[in-house]
Order: C-alpha cells, then sequence, then structure tokens
C-alpha cells in the first residue's frame, strides 16, 4: 500500500522514480486489474468519476461493519464514536483546502448541491430583476442550471463569458462583463470537457476589486492539483467525493464563514435546528445549519480516507507524472492522421478532448470499449460548449495519476482499429 | 433492396449471416455494412418530429403505410446505431402492420449483437422498437378504421 510504503509528499519526485509509482498506486486499486471484453482495463473516464483506492473502501466498510451509528444526537458511545469520526473528516478536509474553519466546510451530495445551495440560499435573496449572474461558456451544467433556474425565480439574467478557438476564456470580454449589475460570479477552476485551467485568481481579484462575490466549481481541480481556498480569497468553492478517489454521493461546500452565517438554511430538516416550536424554530450554527437529516456519514469518512491517500501519494508525485502523461498523450494522439482536438489551451490538467475523421464519439467510444478502453463520449454535460464548437459531442480521454504511459499506447493503438472500421 | 420472407424468415436469415462471425471486429464490421444498405429516410423528414427519443446518437425514424404494408426509412449520424436500425429494416420493412406490432424481437438476442452493446444503445435499440411498434400500431388501426 503507498500508504505504508511510499512518503513523498513533501519530497522532490525524481523522474525516474515516476514509473515505479505509479506500480505501486495501481496495486492501492482492486478494480484496475480487471479485464474488460477480455482485454485488461483502460481507466480513462477519471473527469466522469475516478476510481477507490483499498484504504477508502476500507475506510467506509469499517466504519459500517464496526462504528455505524447516527451523529450528533445520542449519548451511547457508538454514537459519540461515529460523531468524532465525521466531525474528524471535517477537520481533514478543512486542512486540505486550506479553509479557516470547519464552520466553513458544508457536507453536501455533490458539487451539483453545493452550487444549488448558493444559487437558493446565497444568491437568491440578493439578486433582483435587473441583476446579473456571470458564468462561462465551458461551464458544466451544474453551474448553468442552477443559475437558470435562480434566473427563472427572480428575473435575474445569467450572462455568459465567451471563449477563444483553442478553448481559453476570453478574459477581455469577462472584463467587460463585469459590470455593475454583475451579483455573483461562478466559474469552473477546470473545464470537465477541454481540460482548461481557468486563471481563477485573476478572476477572483478583479471580481473582488468590484465587490463581486465568486463561486468557483473546483470539481475537476482538487483532484488534480492542489487548492487552498484561503489564498484562492475564493467566496464559495464546491467539489465532488468521486472525482477525487472518494465515494460517490458526498461532496464539499467551501463558504467564507461571515457569508455562510449571514445566509438563510437551504433546507429544514432535523440536525439543522437548534430548537423547534410551532411558534418558531431556531437554527443550529455552522455548519450544521445547512446539513439537514442525518447526513452521508459513510461517504463522508470514506472522503476524509481520500483526502488522506492523496496527501499520501502527494500533488507532488500527481502533478509531474499526469503532466507527463498529457505531454505524451497529446504528442502519440497527433500522430493519429484524422485527429482533431477539441481544446488546446496550454494551461491544462490532464483531460482531452477529439474527434476521429467524421466518425461519431458515440461509435468510436464503442469501439474502445470493445478493446477494454472506458472513455466517455458524448457532450459531457456541456451542451452550450458543444454548441460553440457545432459539434454533437466529443470522445474524452480523462487521465488520473494511476494512469501508465503503456495505456496511451494502448488506446492509440485501438483509435487506430477504430478509424479503420469506422472511416 | 428489402428480402422476401415473413418477418421470423428475414430474422433467421440475419441470425445466420451473423453466425458467420465469430468475434466482436466481425459483427462490427457486418453490422456498419448493413447499416450501408438501410433504406434511408429523406433529407427533409430529418427534423424532430421524426427523432427517436432515449439514443445518445441521432436517430430519424418514418413509417408510412403502402397497401397493407408498412413502408420503413431511417437514418443516424452514427454509423453502429445505423447498422442497428439496418437489422430491424431489413426484418421489418415491407411486412404487413399487424405483424410488426406483434412481431417476436428475441432475434436480437440471437444475433449476439445485444451482448456487444453498451446500456445505452441497449436502451437507444429499445427506443426505435418502441416507435416502430407504434407506427405499426397506428397503421394497422387506421386500416381497421377505413
Amino acid at each position: 500500500m503507498i500508504a505504508e510504503s511510499v512518503h513523498m509528499s513533501q519530497e522532490t519526485v525524481r523522474e525516474e522514480t515516476l514509473d515505479n509509482i505509479v506500480e505501486d498506486v495501481r496495486r492501492d486499486f482492486p478494480i484496475l486489474t480487471q479485464t474488460i471484453n477480455g482485454e485488461p482495463l483502460v481507466y480513462l473516464d477519471n473527469a466522469a468519476t475516478s476510481q477507490k483506492p483499498r484504504s477508502v473502501i476500507d475506510r467506509v466498510c469499517s466504519y459500517y461493519e464496526e462504528h455505524h451509528s447516527n451523529v450528533h444526537r445520542g449519548v451511547h458511545s457508538l454514537s459519540q464514536r461515529a460523531t468524532e469520526m465525521y466531525e474528524a473528516a471535517r477537520e481533514t478536509v478543512r486542512g486540505f483546502i486550506g479553509a479557516a474553519s470547519t464552520a466553513e466546510i458544508v457536507f453536501t451530495r455533490g458539487t451539483t448541491e453545493a452550487l444549488n445551495l448558493v444559487a437558493q440560499s446565497y444568491a437568491r435573496p440578493r439578486l433582483g430583476s435587473d441583476s446579473e449572474i456571470l458564468v462561462t461558456m465551458m461551464e458544466h451544467h451544474s453551474n448553468i442550471v442552477p443559475w437558470q433556474i435562480l434566473s427563472g425565480q427572480t428575473g435575474a439574467k445569467v450572462v455568459v463569458t465567451p471563449i477563444h478557438e483553442d478553448g481559453t476564456l476570453d478574459l477581455d470580454a469577462f472584463e467587460q462583463l463585469l459590470g455593475d449589475k454583475t451579483c455573483i460570479v461562478a466559474v469552473a477552476y477546470i473545464s470537465n470537457s477541454l481540460g482548461t485551467i481557468n486563471p481563477v485568481e485573476h478572476i477572483i481579484e478583479r471580481s473582488h476589486a468590484r465587490d463581486i462575490p465568486v463561486v468557483i466549481d473546483g470539481a475537476q481541480a482538487v483532484p488534480h492539483m492542489p487548492v487552498h481556498v484561503g489564498e484562492l480569497d475564493c467566496d464559495f468553492f464546491a467539489f465532488s467525493g468521486h472525482k477525487m478517489f472518494g465515494p460517490t454521493g458526498i461532496g464539499v461546500l467551501y463558504g467564507k464563514e461571515t457569508l455562510l452565517d449571514a445566509m438563510p438554511p437551504y433546507q429544514g430538516g432535523g440536525d439543522m435546528i437548534e430548537s423547534v416550536s410551532f411558534s418558531g424554530t431556531t437554527f443550529n450554527k455552522l455548519p450544521h445549519k445547512f446539513e439537514a437529516g442525518t447526513p452521508n456519514i459513510a461517504g463522508t469518512i470514506g472522503l476524509g480516507a481520500a483526502v488522506d491517500y492523496i496527501q499520501n501519494v502527494g500533488y507532488d508525485f500527481i502533478q509531474k507524472h499526469e503532466a507527463r502523461l498529457l505531454t505524451t498523450a497529446l504528442s502519440k494522439l497527433s500522430e493519429l492522421e484524422s485527429i482533431r482536438f477539441i481544446g488546446q489551451a496550454a494551461e491544462r490538467a490532464s483531460v482531452i478532448s477529439f474527434l476521429l475523421g467524421d466518425s461519431h464519439p458515440y461509435d468510436v467510444g464503442s469501439v474502445l470499449d470493445k478493446m477494454g478502453i472506458a472513455v466517455r463520449t458524448g457532450h459531457h454535460c456541456t451542451q452550450p460548449l458543444m454548441d460553440h464548437y457545432q459539434i454533437p459531442g466529443t470522445v474524452r480521454a480523462s487521465f488520473a495519476f494511476y494512469n501508465t504511459i503503456e495505456e496511451i499506447d494502448r488506446l492509440c493503438s485501438a483509435l487506430r482499429k477504430a478509424a479503420s472500421l469506422l472511416q | 433492396m428489402t428480402p422476401i420472407g415473413t418477418i421470423a424468415e428475414r430474422a433467421g436469415t440475419i441470425v445466420d449471416e451473423f453466425a458467420l462471425f465469430d468475434d466482436w471486429m466481425g459483427k462490427y464490421e457486418h453490422l456498419i455494412e448493413m447499416g450501408r444498405s438501410l433504406p434511408l429516410i429523406d433529407e427533409a423528414y430529418k427534423t424532430n418530429e421524426y427523432l427517436v427519443r432515449g439514443c445518445q446518437a441521432q436517430v430519424w425514424l418514418k413509417a408510412e403505410a403502402e397497401g397493407d404494408l408498412i413502408r420503413l426509412t431511417a437514418d443516424s449520424d452514427a454509423l453502429i446505431t445505423k447498422g442497428l436500425i439496418a437489422i430491424l429494416l431489413c426484418i421489418l420493412d415491407r411486412q404487413p402492420a399487424d405483424a410488426v406490432v406483434g412481431a417476436d424481437f428475441s432475434f436480437l438476442d440471437e444475433i449476439g449483437m445485444k451482448e456487444h452493446l453498451s446500456p445505452t444503445r441497449k436502451n437507444g435499440l429499445d427506443s426505435m422498437i418502441k416507435q416502430i411498434r407504434l407506427y405499426a400500431a397506428l397503421l394497422s388501426h387506421s386500416k381497421e378504421v377505413s
């Protein structure tokens, strides 16, 4: 196990050791050893969801086998133990993203719920019919539709920052669109379709210069790069457990304490109250005010294990290896005659969207699957972006730190086979 | 050219054809080849009205009556999808509408293609079958009424 055998998070990883480390980390992921359609699995759909290391699976299992109880209310020992584990995970997450206090860490079902929470609880009471919500062309539907719903409720307008052909944000246009009517800026740290890393520091600085709060969709960032919300100075930051090697159904909303404190609850129910009576109810303190009902305890504890795992593997290794995967993949894929890359930003994560000649992405994905290769095909929940490029969708290969150079060779040779079959 | 024969006879022919290929690559090649013989829908009908819902690729399907028979034309922007529609149309085009309503689609399992399809493809295939059955039921019903 990497957690026991390799401790390199603070050390410099030498180039020649990367392959050895990958071999080690792959052993931590039970699912990676299986065959699909008779071929060893090549899992390149990490932007959709990542696989789970043994330590996360074990932590979730042991919680159910040894510690399960409801949190925050029981006087009995098991309940206290479950509460301690649940709140320890919150502290782990706080440290992981550099938040000032655990009061700023709200557990949600995922990025989607976190963004909906900001839209409904923070933005809705503050928006009028002449307000504007500034998003970008490359947002995931989860950072578009909550704002459109809000627009329907308040009359506020959703304004879209355009992109350049290479898939980078048009920052001049952003500057112009950022105006007196802008009430909130919502932007992805990394585009799930193109891999573009957006200059969120610049966006936050320019927005704050006009006292406009910024919410960052960080779902694609945390699996690939260290995030420090305090240094970023973003107002809200949302991410999901399942994309960062943790369980599904758990996510995080970070919010500045002063903002969260002033916000009304998002949902009502148990655990989020201080006292309830028919003459009036008072709400619990942060962050519990936003966690109505019995939470996803096992998921939260599993998320804590995922953070531990990432910190043990270390972003130093993750970033070096993924940069090498990206460069190698781009170079080898470029040798394919009929390939067309969608999005070619210089600053990008290990996500590659492409088309193979005139072939429908769906066909390409089906043929790759026959050869054991898992990629995503379609619009990747970014239909406006696909409309912008006037394409029905793309084939997307998205890498994680457990992918190998050999798997890139398998992808390329499978794509050659797909091209001969489909063209 | 649509072959002659009942639904069961035509299905039997296609099952035999696919049985010649023992690997997925051969089956896929044959499927894509079949897609090229698909009776294509007129471009004018490639509209939302004729779009089959539930497919990841776009599929347009049109049914008309020709005497007692159902005439089916279709198209898709994805080759494998087009091949799947071609199988259906090869068996169901120019068949009596009421025979299509009651058709047994188990031949799809015998062809062995279903095991090679992703769940989304299977859902898409089911949507196509549902749409064809609906058209056939409507044609069959309108014949009874008239």
